[in-house]
């Protein structure tokens, strides 16, 4: 559990974060989106008191960061990768973490294995890491003692798609059995296929929240026929918001049952009748964010797209 | 900005429910056995402690060699270890901090323990004890040589240290690795730190001493200011009442005063 009340954070005349609430409850993935620069990393240095706060308040399972006894064993937090010594072997950072926490020798052996990192690959120092075992590795550091939340930024950056697989796995799992769990992340595919719930941040704003179902609902259906604009005009005749987009198909804003229903009564054959998530998320996060977009959203489009 | 906000998580908040009991809060010695075990467990930390008995070990042997054995005494050897020592203690005080923002770890570290200060601690206790340990070992070393040109030469050993002058090395050295320390702490950079080391050590003494040469009162009265002058007496052992006051003065301007304000640095800096 993890909630974020009224958090702001300036740093001179510039507003990093402007007044952000939002709760990630037990149990759930909680995708924290938005574009580079958009205050996501900020938000997570202020939860963990890395970056003192400018107003408002965070608090983890109830308490306030550095009020935990106990951090490691109750929130696993992982902000970067690439922040570990260089000259450490992987093994001996989870030593070290471990030692911290007071957990037994053997923890780390376990945690090598949960994380995919062989006893040789353990052995070699950071700096022969490929970034992807950095990430395993600085997931193994979070989920060391076995903590109730997890705190992750972008942790599927550098990851293979197998990787990113199993990660997606892992965090799922955390979540059944009823831990928190907050991951961010600019890839829209990502926090499509794992989050439960859904904060997009843009300019440090909270543009749009709520379960991913819902959001996904408000992108509306996709309906297609062979005569797209007649079917549009049918919709919009039955009093439903539709625009003809290509190739026959109408995005429109009503559920399923309405628009099918709606279309029958025109008389019109459907090809095609879904939920417009396909498109939805990424077209959703590109209108919320485009105005705290730094490229623009063509450019930003396709990038999306090729990471994703 | 158009902000489509849908309101959806704000109506469900149910209490913030610990599913568990809290942990025991993380102990203070724990802390302290993790930065020691940190100081040593990289190729370049474990060189710097070993250097300490190497360049021990080389300096007496040189002095062995070199020296004119049939008058070669106890303090002919610490003599040539001291100045190795004072040398790779600040730094190891330095590294103690720096090594932290150089290499990031500093992200991990204090989210697993955020009261920065019980590091900080745990740290500076460390690099004392380190200091305390490194005497004894070059001492042990020291006295091995004096045994060892005694044997050769057939003179009869001289321990011409006693325990106070030891001690006022020790604490010459200790009060080097607070400085290094110190500056760790304002610079959160190696090379800036070192530097700044060794400019107090190296080049502050030239401009006293030029500035004494022009100007009487400085001559007559450097020794309040000057953060190296009564420090330096330490590894002679001729301190007087005055010299002792003028030390801790200087220590208070140069050493504590520094020290502090670099702590409230790093508790309050951003860490990234």
């Amino acid at each position: 559990m993890i909630t974020v009340e009224s958090l702001s954070k300036s740093y001179g005349s510039f507003t990093a974060v402007d007044d952000v609430s939002f709760t990630a409850r037990p149990g759930r993935v909680t995708g924290f989106l938005g574009p580079n620069g958009a205050g996501k990393s900020t938000t997570m240095r202020v939860m963990v008191g890395l970056t003192g706060p400018g107003t408002g308040e965070v608090r983890v399972l109830g308490r306030r960061f550095a009020d935990l006894p106990d951090p490691g064993r109750e929130v696993g937090v992982l902000l970067d990768a690439s922040a570990q010594h260089a000259g450490r072997t992987g093994r001996e950072i989870l030593t070290i973490a471990g030692l911290t926490m007071g957990l037994p020798r053997t923890r780390v052996d376990e945690m090598l294995e949960r994380v995919s990192l062989t006893p040789d690959e353990a052995s070699r120092r950071v700096r022969n890491y490929s970034l992807g075992m950095r990430q395993r590795l600085g997931i193994g550091t979070a989920l060391l003692g076995n903590p109730e939340v997890l705190i992750l930024d972008e942790p599927a950056n550098g990851l293979d798609p197998a990787g990113i697989r199993w990660m997606r796995d892992l965090l799922r799992d955390f979540a059944d059995q009823g831990g928190t769990v907050l991951l961010s992340s600019h890839l829209l595919h990502e926090i499509e296929v794992i989050a439960d719930d859904l904060v997009v941040i843009g300019n440090g704003r909270i543009v749009a929240q709520g379960t991913k179902d819902e959001l996904l609902a408000g992108a509306g259906t996709l309906v297609r026929a062979t005569d797209g604009a007649a079917l549009a005009a049918a919709l919009v005749a039955g009093g439903i918001t539709a625009r003809p987009t290509s190739g026959g198909a109408v995005l429109a804003e009503a559920d399923l049952t309405r628009v099918g229903q709606a279309a029958f009564a025109a008389g019109i054959a459907v090809t095609e009748l879904r939920a417009a998530d396909g498109a939805g998320l990424e077209e959703m996060f590109l209108a919320l964010t485009a105005e705290s977009q730094r490229e623009t959203v063509n450019h930003a489009s396709t990038t999306e797209g090729a990471a994703a | 900005m158009t902000a489509t906000t849908v309101d959806a998580v704000q109506d469900v908040a149910p209490p913030a429910a610990r599913t568990r009991p809290a942990p025991a809060p993380t102990p203070f010695r724990r802390v302290l056995r993790v930065e020691l075990r940190k100081m040593f467990d990289t190729r370049s930390g474990f060189w710097l402690m070993a250097s300490i008995v190497i360049t021990s070990v080389i300096a007496t042997g040189l002095t062995i060699i070199l020296g004119d054995r049939d008058t070669l005494t106890f303090e002919a050897f610490a003599a040539a270890i001291g100045s190795p020592m004072s040398i790779i203690l600040p730094i190891i005080g330095v590294l103690a901090v720096t090594s932290e923002w150089s290499q990031r770890t500093a992200l991990t570290t204090f989210t697993l323990v955020p009261h920065r200060s019980r590091v900080l601690g745990a740290k500076l206790v460390n690099t004392l004890a380190i200091g305390a340990v490194s005497m004894v070992v070059a001492l042990g070393v020291g006295a091995l040589g004096n045994l060892l040109t005694a044997t050769i030469s057939g003179v009869d050993t001289q321990w011409d240290i006693s325990l106070s002058a030891f001690l006022q090395i020790v604490l010459a050295n200790e009060l080097g690795m607070l400085l290094g320390f110190a500056l760790g702490l304002l610079f959160r950079s190696s090379p800036a730190a070192i530097v700044g080391y060794f400019v107090m050590n190296l080049v502050l003494p030239g401009l006293s001493g030029a500035l004494g040469a022009a100007q009487q009162w400085w001559a007559d009265n450097s020794g309040w200011f000057d953060p190296n002058e009564s420090r330096f007496l330490l590894f002679d052992g001729g301190l007087g009442g005055q010299e002792w006051a003028q030390l801790a003065v200087t220590s208070a301007l140069w050493i504590a005063l520094p020290l502090l304000i670099g702590m409230r640095m790093v508790l309050r800096s951003e860490v990234k």
